[in-house]
């Protein structure tokens, strides 16, 4: 998976901070423990208006996101040593919390690569065999986009809608996940491309109530060139 | 059932409660909407079809400010509630479910879980009423009396509750709701029944629940609520629910109304277990009165021959 080949690169280098905070991603030792900390956004936080925001994107990242990040990191400490101490109902008890938090960690970092200012190419539909691979499956880019919409909008309570790649049987797959549980959670083969955060706190300041208005406005700034990516390299 | 004993017992309990009391309780209202049943507007001339309605708080609107906007009480019982009883309206529209109480649509499309299409909208209506109802104007401050005693026996201070009812509110991940609810006899296993109740075993209890889930559904009586639904708060205080949750306990929950929900409560629980021993009491007559019978056929019998 794409965060963890990143994470593994990092470990070769020296002056692991700096060079991994300007890819994006940044992470320190404690003892042999791998933490992690807040992925910069490749974007401005303004940069996806009217779309998105910015007061939005700001407390997305520097809360939401960061809080993730910082009980994932507590959670993985107290596991670390409840894993030495071999005290198995601390063990099970912080599962919940890492997947919650880790989830949590995972899946945002996924979602800010998903989204591009309209100028880099934010909203310009896919071409290429993922093009192909959605005509295929969905019949065709407005079916999928109406799926996903319906499918974000039903979803009750907090949760995220995903275009995945099934890599096993190379069919895309539209499914939803509840609270912070990452798409693999439905299936081990499964391969997020896009992924929209429907939790309240990623549209209400700006959307209110109206969750398939924030549905229908933001595939104006899906970075469906990410989306490709993955699929072509998972699909070669 | 329980779920009917439980709307048919709130419901006669507040009949001589009628002023400002008796409008508080929402089950009250619905059982009288049920009695008084209204046309559908839609096609079906034949149909008869009971509609909940959008229930407004007992307060205004910009009544809970500082401490909880006009805005977001706008959007959160002006647009949220009201989608939620205009969804459920149009859901159980010509099916089984039309015309129950909502405690019972509740506890029918629980489902023991496997939830039922109209369990988030009946549960939410519910909730959302209960929730408003829980709050008022110069709230905050320390219960006293009987649920203050609960209260100290149950969680050590009211100091203790309230350090329990805010973790489990913030520990509530996603959307839910935190509770503090009477468990009268209730094993901590589905709908068990205690098989030895006591007086220990009717406690206060703080719990957390997801999305749209009650306690009504593990057979409790809830007695206070807080919405952590990201929408309960985020136009207030964006992501920060700590604070939101510590406003409320400090400044909007009304404990006069946790202490008459608790009497009622406690009233609802002797009610069953009087229930309970008559039932039994009617069970060994039964039992005693088929014995009886045997042994008269038997004399009968021997005299015929």
């Amino acid at each position: 998976m794409a965060l963890r080949t990143l994470i593994t690169r990092k470990t070769l280098g020296l002056g692991l901070q700096s060079e991994a905070r300007n890819l994006g991603f940044g992470f320190r030792h404690a003892r042999e423990l791998q933490t992690f900390s807040l992925p910069d956004l490749p974007y401005d936080y303004s940069a996806l208006e009217p779309v998105i925001s910015g007061e939005i994107m700001q407390l997305h990242h520097q809360k939401h996101h960061q809080a993730y990040i910082t009980n994932y990191n507590k959670a993985l400490e107290q596991l670390e040593e409840a894993m030495a101490k071999g005290d198995s109902s601390t063990v099970v008890k912080l599962q919940s919390a890492i997947k919650f938090n880790g989830g949590g960690h995972i899946n945002h970092s996924v979602f800010w690569k998903n989204l591009s200012p309209i100028h880099e190419g934010g909203g310009e539909p896919p071409k290429g065999s993922l093009g192909w691979a959605i005509d295929t499956n969905f019949g065709s880019l407005e079916a999928l986009v109406k799926n996903i919409n319906t499918e974000g909008a039903a979803l009750q309570g907090s949760g995220w809608v995903w275009l995945g790649l099934d890599k096993e049987m190379k069919k895309l797959v539209v499914e939803t996940t509840a609270n912070q549980d990452p798409l693999v959670t439905k299936g081990a083969n499964l391969v997020p491309l896009l992924g929209i955060d429907v939790w309240e706190h990623a549209y209400y300041l700006q959307y209110k109530n109206v969750r398939p208005d924030y549905l229908k406005n933001i595939w104006k700034v899906l970075n469906w060139k990410y989306a490709s990516e993955v699929y072509e390299k998972e699909c070669p | 059932m329980h779920s009917t004993a439980v709307a048919t017992s709130l419901t006669c309990a507040l009949l001589p409660f009628q002023g400002i009391l008796g409008a508080l309780e929402s089950n009250h209202c619905l059982q009288w909407r049920k009695q008084e049943r209204r046309c559908s507007q839609k096609a079906r001339r034949t149909l008869v079809a009971a509609q909940f309605e959008l229930k407004p708080p007992p307060y205004s609107l910009n009544a809970l400010e500082p401490h909880m906007s006009h805005e977001i009480i706008e959007y959160h019982w002006g647009k949220h509630q009201r989608g939620y009883v205009e969804n459920l309206n149009r859901q159980i529209l010509g099916s089984e479910l039309d015309g129950m109480a909502l405690g019972d649509i509740i506890l029918v499309s629980y489902n023991k879980g496997d939830l039922l299409p109209a369990f988030n909208n009946a549960a939410q209506i519910w909730n959302h009423e209960f929730f408003w109802e829980s709050m008022k104007p110069g709230g905050g401050g320390k219960p006293s009396g009987d649920l203050l005693e609960l209260i100290e026996r149950d969680f050590g201070s009211f100091e203790g509750l309230v350090r329990e009812f805010k973790l489990a509110a913030s520990t509530q991940f996603g959307s839910g709701w935190a509770w503090l609810a009477y468990k009268a006899n209730r094993l901590d296993v589905g709908n068990a029944i205690n098989p030895c109740p006591s007086e220990e075993d009717k406690k206060l209890v703080v719990v957390k629940s997801p999305n749209a889930v009650n306690p009504l559904v593990w057979d409790y009586s809830p007695l206070l609520t807080v919405d952590v639904w990201e929408h309960a708060y985020y136009l207030d205080y964006e992501n920060r629910r700590a604070d939101y949750i510590s406003v409320f306990m400090e400044k909007l929950v009304s404990w006069e109304i946790v202490s008459y929900r608790l009497e009622m409560a406690k009233a609802r629980a002797n009610e069953r277990e009087e229930e309970r021993k008559r039932e039994e009491e009617e069970e060994n007559m039964s039992d005693i009165e088929a014995v009886e019978m045997y042994l008269d056929s038997e004399t009968d019998e021997s005299e015929t021959e």
